[in-house]
């Protein structure tokens, strides 16, 4: 994926299969959501493909969707003047077919579609422990309950591959733990689920495998024994090590660099942190990938 | 109904009077008022409604009695008259305080109006006086009472107070309450539109009345409960109001106002067609009119006049069915390359899209171009609609009642009306209504929801101006004749596209209500307060800023909009128990 003279992801070969939790990790505008707006086709690749099941998708999103792959957004994105109800029904748009007639002359199909869309969906919010709140405005829930009503409303679309974009953003100890027990709920449901996560013991605790992605390439795939093993990964999080031991002037000259920033920046670290990837995936840009994600 | 104790008393009024004393000055005054209605307000019939007769009121007299008779009404609710507590169960101040202003509005502008419009104070008659006198007391009165805001002021007695939770009524017996608002309503409405058309005078006060006392049974709770009540009576509510307008003829002796009904639905059912843009799907059509113009058009096309250079005539279903697609056609060619754009760009191209088509129109006379709508001549003598061997033109005779030409078409417009709210209620709450609404509210996540946003939008688009088209084929026929003038974006006289736009912002979008409102408020003022003709769009500019202000999601609410502009909590759901988050957390895991 290209954006001008930048590649924000190149060659990234990826396949998930399915009833498998895939992480995906990476340092900062690594690319993560990039490649994940390239699979669901929210970007035009530049080079690569995307395949489900054996089959090329199509750079649309609708037909992304249509064909198995749901998403979650990182900074959540429900129809926040729709009801909870309504915000997972409008997920199962791709699963049904009532079309404009039908719904001016409401024959029996009509009504019958509407009333197993709403029991489907209904299901989905006890799924994730919404049932309850079927009523109120998307924008009235807590934090922690978009995020799930976002996942709700993304498994309404009946997908094989589920894509979740930092999922635990923001969420304490206690929603990330609930949060990774519905992720494994979802798996055992047949599931494929692909996730990307800044929260370590969370990607580690969840995965069967984490791919690692660094200025746009793919570094490492495996286990998480391979992965946190690695020091290629190691070092992009951290930085590469210093040669030799660093002379005490330099050390104190770091200290003292570093208290200074903390201090001057405090909370505004925080925030350009949390901008950080989009901004680096509108300026960062590249040449090609190649996207392969497959389930089942 | 269950009698409420009054609001803990703030112990004292804005003025310092003692509540004692201020509550019956407050019933003096409203029977003051009811009296002078009865009295001479001046002694010449020039001023308008005849004001001079002793015993019999009329014209701003009537409205006088009415606000004085409300404003006695809640003060004698406030004083815990057994039988009234219904009236204003949260027992505030505000609403006799408003009913009191609603009175003393048109009293104080009667007097005046009748010292300036006839030169000098000599004009009024003792009536006057005391009407303006006595419906001053109840606003005094009303100032002094405690109300429940202590400290704020003036402000403090327009603060909407809190509503007890209202007792349960019987399903019957909310049907019957159901039925009495209509009847309200349609008398009301009645009213308003026989004003006539050179006693400005009377409509002003009778916008004024209307305002505050609306504005009074909102601070009483009593608003709220009847909208309460007629959406769990849906149906029913919905019936009702198709027969008060079905009798609204009836009650009309002069087919003038039948003309004006008639006008005010097509313009109400071509608000409603654009709600479904602008409203439920969010886009924003600033050339909406010209699809009204395309329908128009294509009916007065084959419509049989000599004028048309078809010499064809169909029956109304076909020109209907005509007009209809011959919109659709527009719609989707302008929708195809537009709808791909997001936000402004559309509703730039759709600008343009209805000047290119006034413009044409006006081209397509024999010399710029091909003969076919006779430039700005546009084709006249359009005969009248025959459907079932009725011939829409003529008067006809039922019983004692004589229904005129316009009486024929508003039964014609009425079918249609109700054509277009099924179809906007039936769209909207179905799969294609729900991903309109999701495309509004965030497209990018409704595409991601596999919505294929193109066709949604297209389709609402198309829809929209095809029932634009449809109104359009009638009102070819109501108007004899088809030109280009009304068809622009904005003008002194409705239609016009930022006259629609206004009617559904104001009204309120994405309501069925909304538009119908708007619209029919938008065509009366201008159509009553001729006087006001150069200053109209000024008027309106300032009114809707006005509106943006103080009631942005317009008259009638929708309630996602109510919640989104005014952050007050949730829905009016029932108390619900919520799942605590480690019953979720078990939920989910299971």
């Amino acid at each position: 994926m290209r954006f001008g003279g930048l590649t924000a992801v190149r060659s990234v070969d990826f396949t998930v299969n399915s009833g498998e939790i895939v992480g995906l990790i990476g340092p900062n505008g690594a690319g993560k959501t990039t490649f994940f707006n390239c699979l669901t086709g929210l970007y035009v690749p530049t080079e690569g493909t995307v395949a489900y099941q054996g089959k090329v998708l199509p750079p649309k999103p609708h037909l992304v969707t249509q064909a198995g792959i749901a998403r979650t957004f990182q900074n959540i994105r429900l129809f926040a003047n729709m009801t909870v109800l309504e915000n997972v029904l409008v997920g199962r748009h791709t699963r049904t077919k009532e079309g404009l007639w039908s719904a001016l002359l409401r024959g029996p199909g009509f009504r019958k579609a509407e009333r197993d869309s709403e029991a489907r969906a209904m299901e989905l919010l006890e799924f994730v422990g919404l049932a309850g709140k079927r009523e109120h405005l998307a924008r009235n829930l807590p934090y922690g309950e978009q995020r799930k009503l976002e996942i709700a409303r993304a498994l309404a679309s009946e997908p094989g591959l589920l894509l979740l974009d930092e999922p635990t953003a923001g969420m304490n100890p206690q929603e990330t733990r609930a949060t990774e027990e519905l992720v494994f709920a979802i798996r055992d449901k047949g599931i494929a689920v692909l996730v990307i996560e800044h929260d370590m013991r969370f990607i580690f605790n969840l995965c069967d495998r984490v791919a690692v992605l660094v200025q746009g390439e793919k570094l490492i795939e495996g286990t998480s024994e391979v992965v946190q093993a690695d020091e290629r990964v190691v070092a992009a999080y951290l930085g590469e090590p210093f040669e030799g031991e660093p002379g005490a002037a330099e050390a104190a000259e770091v200290e003292a660099a570093e208290a200074g920033a903390t201090r001057a920046e405090g909370r505004e670290t925080a925030e350009a942190e949390a901008e950080r990837p989009e901004t680096a995936e509108a300026e960062a840009a590249g040449s090609a990938d190649s996207t392969e994600g497959e389930a089942q | 109904m269950t009698d409420t104790t009054l609001q803990t008393p703030a112990e004292r009024g804005l003025l310092p009077l003692p509540a004692a004393v201020a509550r019956p000055l407050i019933a003096v005054g409203a029977v003051g008022t009811i009296a002078s209605a009865f009295m001479s307000w001046t002694w010449t019939p020039d001023f308008p409604g005849n004001l001079t007769i002793y015993g019999y009121p009329a014209g701003l007299q009537i409205l006088a009695l009415v606000a004085g008779a409300l404003t006695l009404l809640y003060v004698l609710a406030l004083w815990r008259v057994k039988g009234l507590g219904w009236l204003n169960p949260s027992g505030a101040t505000s609403p006799v305080l408003l009913t009191g202003l609603s009175a003393f509005a048109v009293c104080w502008f009667t007097g005046i109006a009748i010292a300036v419009d006839l030169g000098g104070l000599v004009n009024l008659d003792p009536g006057a006086y005391v009407a303006m006198v006595a419906s001053a007391l109840p606003v005094i009165g009303a100032l002094a009472l405690p109300h429940p805001a202590p400290g704020t002021g003036l402000k403090g007695y327009l603060t909407k107070p809190e509503q007890p939770r209202p007792g349960t009524l019987s399903p019957l017996a909310e049907r019957a309450v159901v039925t009495v608002g209509t009847a309200l309503g349609l008398v009301v409405f009645t009213y308003g539109i026989g004003i006539n058309d050179d006693d400005s005078e009377t409509f002003i006060g009778f916008l004024l009345v209307v305002i505050f006392a609306a504005w009074g049974l909102l601070h009483s709770g009593l608003l709220d409960r009847y909208s309460v009540m007629s959406t769990r009576h849906k149906g029913f509510a919905a019936a009702l109001a198709f027969v008060a307008a079905v009798i609204f003829p009836f009650t009309q002796s002069d087919d003038h106002n039948a003309n004006i009904g008639v006008n005010i639905l097509i313009f109400a059912t071509v608000a409603l067609g654009l709600n479904i843009v602008v409203g439920l799907t969010g886009l924003l059509d600033l050339g909406y009119v010209a699809f009204l113009g395309v329908g128009a058009y294509a009916a007065a096309l084959v419509s049989g006049s000599e004028y048309s250079p078809l010499q064809v005539q169909f029956p109304f279903w076909a020109a209907a069915l005509t007009g209809m697609a011959a919109s659709l056609v527009f719609g989707v060619l302008i929708g195809g390359p537009t709808l791909r754009l997001r936000g402004d760009y559309l509703a730039i191209v759709t600008l343009g899209f209805g000047e290119i088509f006034r413009i044409t129109v006006n081209n397509l006379d024999g010399d710029s171009g091909p003969n076919v709508t006779r430039g700005p001549n546009g084709i006249t003598q359009i005969p009248d609609i025959k459907l079932f061997g009725f011939n829409l033109g003529d008067a006809h005779t039922f019983g004692s009642f004589t229904l005129g030409r316009f009486a024929n078409y508003l039964f014609l417009m009425l079918i249609v009306t109700a054509i277009v709210v099924l179809v906007f209620t039936r769209a909207a709450d179905s799969r294609i209504g729900r991903s309109w609404i999701a495309i509004r509210e965030d497209e990018t996540a409704a595409t991601a929801m596999g919505i294929n946003g193109f066709r949604v939008k297209l389709i609402a688009f198309a829809l929209g101006a095809s029932l634009a088209g449809l109104a359009g084929t009638v009102m070819a026929h109501v108007n004899y004749s088809v030109n280009p003038q009304p068809y622009q974006f904005a003008g002194a006289a409705p239609p016009n596209s930022a006259f629609l736009l206004a009617a559904v912002v104001l009204g309120g979008m994405g309501t069925v209500s909304g538009p119908l409102l708007g619209a029919s408020l938008l065509y009366l003022i201008p159509e009553k307060l001729q006087f006001m003709q150069n200053y109209e769009l000024l008027a309106f500019g300032v009114a809707l800023i006005l509106l943006m202000r103080f009631r942005p999601e317009g008259i009638i609410a929708n309630r996602r909009r109510k919640l989104e502009f005014h952050e007050t909590g949730q829905l009016d759901v029932p108390a619900q128990t919520t799942l605590s988050d480690d019953a979720a957390v078990t939920k989910a895991g299971a």
